[in-house]
C-alpha cells in the first residue's frame, strides 16, 4: 500500500509539473496550481496531505489586523507540528492572506506577519525551518467573496500548504 | 456678464489691445468653485480629402479633453453664428461675443500619406486678440489621438498658466475573473482610457505598477515564483526582469527615484516589513528603517531627499516622513482612522494618501507638515492614489461591495471635484500616472 502511494504521489506530481510552481498539495493560493480537495491520498490516510489538509486542518483563521494565534489555532498547528515531524519528506509554504478591508501593500505585509507567526510556531514544536518558507497573498485570494465579516473571518488566514520536492523562489 | 465671470474664485483677466501685455485669457485653478471658461471648437479645417475623418476626430478629443477638465463648458456647434472654412481666414469676434464663447480654438490638419500635422490657433474672444502663437504638431495618422491631446494641452497651459496632463498615459492592472481567482495583468493606457494594450499576461498575479520618471520603465510586484518579488519592465519592447532587491522572503511596494536611477521598495523578513533602497547601476542596497512594525508604500519627494512612507509602529497605518538616507521619521497624520499609500505630489508640497475611518475608505491630500488634510472621495474601497504630472487631478482605485465586486479607476481634482470613472473595459486596478510625453 505504501508503494502504491507512493505511486500517486509521483503521479500527481508529473501533473502538476506543467505548473510554474512548484508541486503542491492544498487549495494553495499560488496561481491555479494548487490540487483543492482532489489533494492525494485518503482522507482516512493520516500520511496523506489530504489527512493533513483536511482532518488536521491546513489553515487557522485571525483576528481584524492581528498575527497572534489563537487558541484555536494553536490546536490545530500542534497537529500540523506533529504531522510534518512524522512525514519528514514534505515541506511547506505558509501563505499569509488578510481580508479585503485594507490597502495593498499593508496586506502583503500583515500576511508575511501572519505567515510567520505560524512558521515561529511550527519551529518551537520542532519542525526545521528550512523545510518551511512563508509567503503572503495579501488580500489577493481570498476564499469567501462576500462583504461581510462572516467571509472576511475566513480569508484572515494562514494556509500551510504542502508540497513533496523542493521548493524554488 | 463681465461681473458675472469675475468671481472671486476665477481670475479672468479680460485686456484690451491697448494693455495687450497681460495674459488676457486666464483661469486660476482654485479649491474652490470655478465658473468654467466658455470655449468654441469649430470643427478642424482638412486641408486636404484625406485629412477630412482626422480633423473631424481632433477636434472632438479637443474639445472631449477640456471639457473633461470641468474647467471648461464648450459652446456646441448648433450655436455657431459664422463658420470657420479656412485656418487663414480673419476671426469675426463679434459672432463668438455673440454666443458668448470667450475662447475660440482654430485648426487645420494636413494628411500626408502616414504622417499627419496638427495648427492650431486660440482666441481670447473678448479681447480679439491671439492667445499665444500658432503651433503645430506633427505626427503619424495611427498617432492622431495624441497630436489631438497635444492641442488639448497647449490651450490647458495658456488659460491656466500651468502644464497639462493629456498627452500621458497611465499603467495598471487589468482585472478580470470573480474576486477569488482574480486575473491579473499589467497593462498601459492613454490617461483618457483610449489605446490599452497589455504588457504582461495573466499567469500569474501582478501589483502595483509604477512609472519611471520619464515613463521608459515600470517597476512592478510580481507573483510569478509564488512570492512576491519585484520586476522591472522596458515599456518600449516589454522586456521584463527581476530586480535584485537586498536579501528577504518577499519584496514589494517599489518606485522610483526621481532620477529614475534608484528603487525603493519594502522587504520582508521574519514577519518583519521594512523599507529599502537599491540603486540600479550599481546594484548596491541600503536599508533605510530597522523597528519591528510594518514599514511600507514608501515614495520619495520630488527634489529626492526625503521620503513619505507609512507605519504601524504607533499601533495602526500612519503617515511619516523621513530622509532618502533612512533615519529618524517625524509622523504627519494624526486624524481619525488609518492612513496608508502615501504619493508625494508632483510640486513637492502635498501628500495624497489612502484612510480608513469608520468603515469606509477615502482618497485624501495633505500638506506635507499633514495640516490642511481634505478628503477628497467616500467609498466602499478606495485606495492607491497617483497624481497627473502637473498635480491637478489624482487617480485612484475604487472596488465595489460584496461577492460579484469589481474595480475601476476613477480620476477626482485634487479640489474634491471633478469625479468620474475611466472609461475602459473590464476591471482595472493600481493606477501609476506617468510623465507628459515629450
Amino acid at each position: 500500500m505504501t508503494l502504491f502511494k507512493r505511486t500517486a504521489l509521483i503521479l500527481v506530481f508529473l501533473v502538476t509539473a506543467a505548473c510554474t510552481s512548484p508541486d503542491r498539495f492544498g487549495e494553495g493560493a499560488g496561481d491555479g496550481s494548487g490540487l483543492g480537495a482532489n489533494a492525494a491520498g485518503s482522507v482516512s490516510d493520516p500520511t496523506s496531505p489530504l489527512f493533513f489538509n483536511q482532518t488536521i486542518g491546513d489553515r487557522i483563521l485571525f483576528t481584524v489586523n492581528t498575527s497572534t494565534i489563537t487558541d484555536e489555532g494553536k490546536a490545530i498547528l500542534e497537529g500540523q507540528a506533529q504531522w510534518l515531524l512524522t512525514n519528514a519528506d514534505y515541506r511547506a509554504v505558509i501563505e499569509g492572506h488578510a481580508d479585503e478591508r485594507g490597502t495593498r501593500e499593508y496586506n502583503l505585509a500583515l500576511g508575511q506577519r501572519r505567515a510567520n507567526a505560524v512558521r515561529e510556531y511550527l519551529v518551537s514544536r520542532g519542525v526545521p525551518m528550512e523545510r518551511l518558507q512563508v509567503t503572503s497573498f495579501g488580500k489577493e485570494r481570498p476564499v469567501a467573496i462576500c462583504s461581510a465579516e462572516s467571509c472576511y473571518a475566513q480569508n484572515r488566514r494562514a494556509v500551510t500548504v504542502l508540497s513533496f520536492s523542493a521548493m524554488t523562489s | 456678464m463681465m461681473k458675472r465671470l469675475l468671481t472671486l474664485l476665477v481670475a479672468l483677466i479680460l485686456t484690451g489691445p491697448v494693455l495687450a501685455q497681460g495674459t488676457p485669457l486666464r483661469i486660476t485653478i482654485t479649491d474652490g468653485v470655478i465658473e468654467p471658461i466658455t470655449f468654441a471648437v469649430p470643427s478642424f479645417e482638412a486641408e486636404s480629402p484625406a485629412a477630412q475623418q482626422a480633423a473631424a476626430d481632433i477636434s472632438r478629443l479637443v474639445v472631449q479633453d477640456l471639457a473633461g477638465t470641468g474647467l471648461f463648458r464648450e459652446v456646441p456647434a448648433t450655436a455657431f453664428i459664422s463658420q470657420i472654412r479656412s485656418f487663414a481666414q480673419p476671426v469675426s469676434f463679434a459672432d463668438w461675443r455673440a454666443i458668448n464663447a470667450q475662447a475660440l480654438i482654430v485648426g487645420a490638419v494636413t494628411v500626408n500619406g502616414d504622417q499627419l500635422t496638427v495648427k492650431f490657433r486660440l482666441y481670447d474672444v473678448f479681447s480679439g486678440q491671439e492667445l499665444g502663437q500658432g503651433l503645430q504638431f506633427a505626427g503619424t495618422t495611427a498617432g492622431w489621438r495624441r497630436m489631438g491631446h497635444k492641442v488639448a494641452d497647449a490651450v490647458y497651459g495658456r488659460i491656466t498658466g500651468e502644464g497639462g496632463f493629456f498627452d500621458s498615459r497611465v499603467v495598471f492592472v487589468s482585472e478580470s475573473g470573480p474576486k477569488d481567482n482574480r486575473q491579473k495583468r499589467l497593462a498601459i493606457m492613454d490617461f483618457d482610457g483610449a489605446n490599452v494594450q497589455f504588457l504582461t499576461d495573466s499567469s500569474s498575479i501582478v501589483l502595483a505598477p509604477r512609472f519611471s520618471p520619464n515613463g521608459d520603465r515600470v517597476l512592478y510586484t510580481s507573483f510569478s515564483s509564488g512570492f512576491p518579488r519585484i520586476n522591472l519592465l522596458n515599456v518600449a519592447n516589454v522586456g521584463r526582469q527581476q530586480l535584485q532587491t537586498a536579501p528577504g522572503e518577499m519584496a514589494f511596494s517599489p518606485r522610483f527615484s526621481p532620477d529614475g536611477r534608484q528603487v525603493i521598495y519594502s522587504l520582508s523578513n521574519g514577519g518583519n516589513t521594512d523599507i529599502y533602497r537599491t540603486d540600479l547601476a550599481t546594484g548596491q542596497h541600503m536599508r533605510l528603517t530597522s523597528a519591528p512594525s510594518i514599514e511600507t508604500a514608501p515614495s520619495l519627494s520630488p527634489d529626492g531627499t526625503q521620503i513619505v512612507f507609512e507605519s504601524d509602529r504607533s499601533g495602526g497605518q500612519q503617515l511619516y516622513i523621513m530622509s532618502s538616507n533612512g533615519g529618524e521619521a517625524r509622523r504627519i497624520s494624526f486624524g481619525a482612522g488609518r492612513y496608508g499609500t502615501p504619493v508625494w505630489s508632483p510640486r513637492g508640497d502635498m501628500v495624497a494618501f489612502t484612510k480608513q475611518n469608520a468603515g469606509r475608505f477615502h482618497i485624501g491630500v495633505m500638506r506635507i507638515d499633514g495640516s490642511e488634510e481634505r478628503l477628497l472621495t467616500s467609498s466602499f474601497l478606495d485606495e492607491g492614489p497617483t497624481w497627473s504630472p502637473n498635480g491637478r487631478v489624482i487617480l485612484f482605485s475604487r472596488e465595489t461591495q460584496g461577492a460579484s465586486g469589481t474595480s475601476a479607476m476613477y480620476s477626482v481634482d485634487i479640489s474634491g471635484r471633478n469625479l468620474k470613472a475611466v472609461p475602459i473595459r473590464g476591471g482595472a486596478s493600481d493606477p501609476s500616472w506617468g510623465p507628459l510625453q515629450p
